[in-house]
């Protein structure tokens, strides 16, 4: 079960997409697991042959444990199949990556391989501390390699050599696991059925199988209106209405024990959402050395520039603010590196991606921040594709593992709300967050003249073990600056 | 397109973009993006709803016009004739 963010602990593995036998690709999303947060597509690390399936359907489990068995390309029990890819080399076989399992080892003197169990969170600290997890014996439940195993053996590594990234080391790979190829990849569609929280929820509160109703939402997904008119036709007593939605065509509710035990079941979820978040947002105001900054950017050619461009356009390919601060954000930190990375123990590593966390509020109550990877490469509308695609699947409750784990900064927009600033909480392991407040005209003073502007106010909120208030004003004044042109962003 | 093809209209996206919306709860003149906690990602996908269904343009200088469900209304039944 990887970590799918720093605030989960434990996953239901609500549907397996694959079978013993199924061969796997890199990037392929192999189950469906449902967080306290939301519902997220894994995605597997590490080509190969699935080999078992260690966890049921429906069966709840910590983080770090095994949930499938990956027998590697050139293992023992590989198929011969035209898709097996070629096998690794022997420096990249040194340090595997998988997001369920490690393969099993092939050495051939060896019947009973060794499994390596780690998550991506730990694996990543392995690699930037230099430490050889398979060396390493998990404590963690199940042999799981834990992050205490990592620090610790990082920490006697240290002692032995004084410092760990002298010039006898080989020149620093850019950090982070193997990035996906940066052009956007098409969003595969699930064999499984998609449907938001709620939909699942009125499903099975008025006892509806909910595969087999057809979807309206966002990508075909099951919403709660499709359940409500699947309830109308199973009833078929009254005629549906084509365009009901639960105001008019609420399905008749019977006081009892079905829709009670229903509504336990959300209050459960919400009272464990904000209990991850409460728990992550207090380690964060507990570890980080927060402070924060603001600035008021003049957002008037930004302005302009959206009514011009937006004026030309179909519906479909306008763009919105929102984009235009995240493509800025995500420039900015070429120019200060320390905003952008992770707090590994107590030691700061950059990111060479920029993946930037978007801050999405979820209308059932609840936040969630999964990454646009590659945001700097993107250009405004690739960008802009991927935030409507990302705010719409973290809405109806399908995401992907590699975006909950692996943003680098956060960007929060709350302007839309009406609010002039926000001073966020930095999502730990990440050192920074940007904020934006809504647009709207205000007086500004140029040349001794005061006049009407559209403007916004930033902020940043960022970690003073990493970073200070100087190097973070040259952050946002940056941001401002790549607002002055948001042609050429 | 009468009132109430436009109001249902209305809902069936509004149903779409904010599921877990309370529609009920919004005055006829309130605002809907504050009331219904839509933001400019959630307004654009409600005016993509609007135009894939009517095929109407809606430039983006008759978004105010759109905040209210009986601006929308008005917009729907005078644009669609």
């Amino acid at each position: 079960m990887p970590s799918l963010g720093a605030d989960m602990d434990v996953g239901k593995v609500a549907k397996w997409l694959v079978s013993p036998g199924d061969v796997v690709r890199r990037g392929d999303v192999v189950a469906v697991v449902e967080t306290e947060k939301s519902t997220i597509e894994v995605e597997i690390f590490e080509a190969g042959v699935i080999e078992e399936l260690l966890v049921a359907e429906g069966e709840e489990v910590p983080v770090g444990t095994a949930l499938a068995r990956v027998a590697g390309p050139e293992g023992p029990r590989v198929t011969p199949s035209t898709s097996v890819p070629a096998p690794i080399p022997a420096s990249a076989a040194a340090r595997p990556a998988s997001a369920v399992v490690e393969p099993a080892t092939t050495s051939t003197h060896v019947d009973q391989p060794r499994r390596l169990v780690v998550s991506p969170v730990v694996r990543h600290l392995a690699e930037r501390l230099g430490v050889d997890v398979h060396a390493l014996e998990g404590s963690g439940a199940g042999g799981v390699i834990t992050r205490a195993d990592v620090e610790s053996a990082g920490a006697r590594l240290r002692d032995v050599s004084h410092s760990p990234l002298d010039a006898s080391q080989p020149a620093p790979v850019p950090r982070g696991r193997p990035s996906p190829p940066p052009e956007h990849r098409a969003y595969p569609s699930l064999t499984g059925v998609r449907s938001s929280p709620l939909a699942r929820r009125v499903a099975a509160e008025l006892g509806l199988e909910i595969e087999g109703i057809p979807g309206t939402g966002p990508g075909g997904a099951i919403i709660e209106a499709d359940v409500r008119r699947a309830t109308h036709r199973e009833a078929s007593v009254v005629a549906p209405s084509p365009l009901g939605w639960s105001g008019e065509g609420e399905a008749p509710r019977q006081p009892g024990p079905a829709v009670a035990s229903g509504t336990t079941g959300a209050d459960t979820r919400q009272v464990a959402m904000r209990r991850a978040i409460g728990a992550l947002m207090a380690r964060s105001k507990r570890e980080i050395p927060h402070y924060y900054l603001s600035t008021d950017i003049d957002m008037s050619h930004c302005v302009a520039w959206l009514e011009r461009v937006n004026t030309e356009r179909a519906v479909t390919s306008r763009l919105v603010m929102p984009a235009l601060f995240i493509k800025a954000t995500a420039l900015a930190v070429a120019t200060v590196p320390e905003m952008n990375g992770f707090m590994s123990g107590d030691r700061f590593e950059p990111s060479a991606e920029v993946h930037v966390g978007v801050a999405v509020s979820l209308r059932t109550g609840g936040v969630i921040a999964p990454a646009i990877h590659h945001a700097d490469q993107l250009s405004v509308d690739a960008l802009m594709v991927a935030l409507r695609d990302l705010v719409n699947r973290a809405r109806s409750g399908v995401l992907r593992s590699s975006e909950m784990s692996d943003p680098t900064i956060t960007v929060t927009n709350l302007g839309d709300l009406g609010v002039d600033s926000v001073f966020g909480v930095i999502y730990p392991p990440q050192v920074a967050l940007v904020g934006f407040g809504r647009v709207a005209e205000r007086p500004w003073a140029v040349d001794g003249m005061v006049g009407v502007r559209s403007c916004a106010t930033a902020t940043l909120s960022a970690d003073h073990r990493v970073s200070d208030g100087h190097r973070g004003g040259r952050f946002l004044s940056t941001i401002d600056r790549l607002l002055q042109h948001p042609e050429e962003l | 397109m009468t009132d109430d093809d436009a109001r249902d209209l209305i809902r069936a996206v509004l149903g779409e973009v904010a599921p877990e919306a309370d529609l009920d709860s919004v005055g006829p003149d309130e605002t809907m993006q504050e009331a219904l906690d839509l933001d400019s990602i959630d307004f654009l996908n409600f005016v993509t709803g609007l135009h894939e269904r009517t095929g109407l343009e809606i430039p983006e200088h008759d978004y105010p016009e759109l905040s209210t469900v009986e601006g929308c209304v008005r917009y729907l039944t005078a644009s669609s004739g």
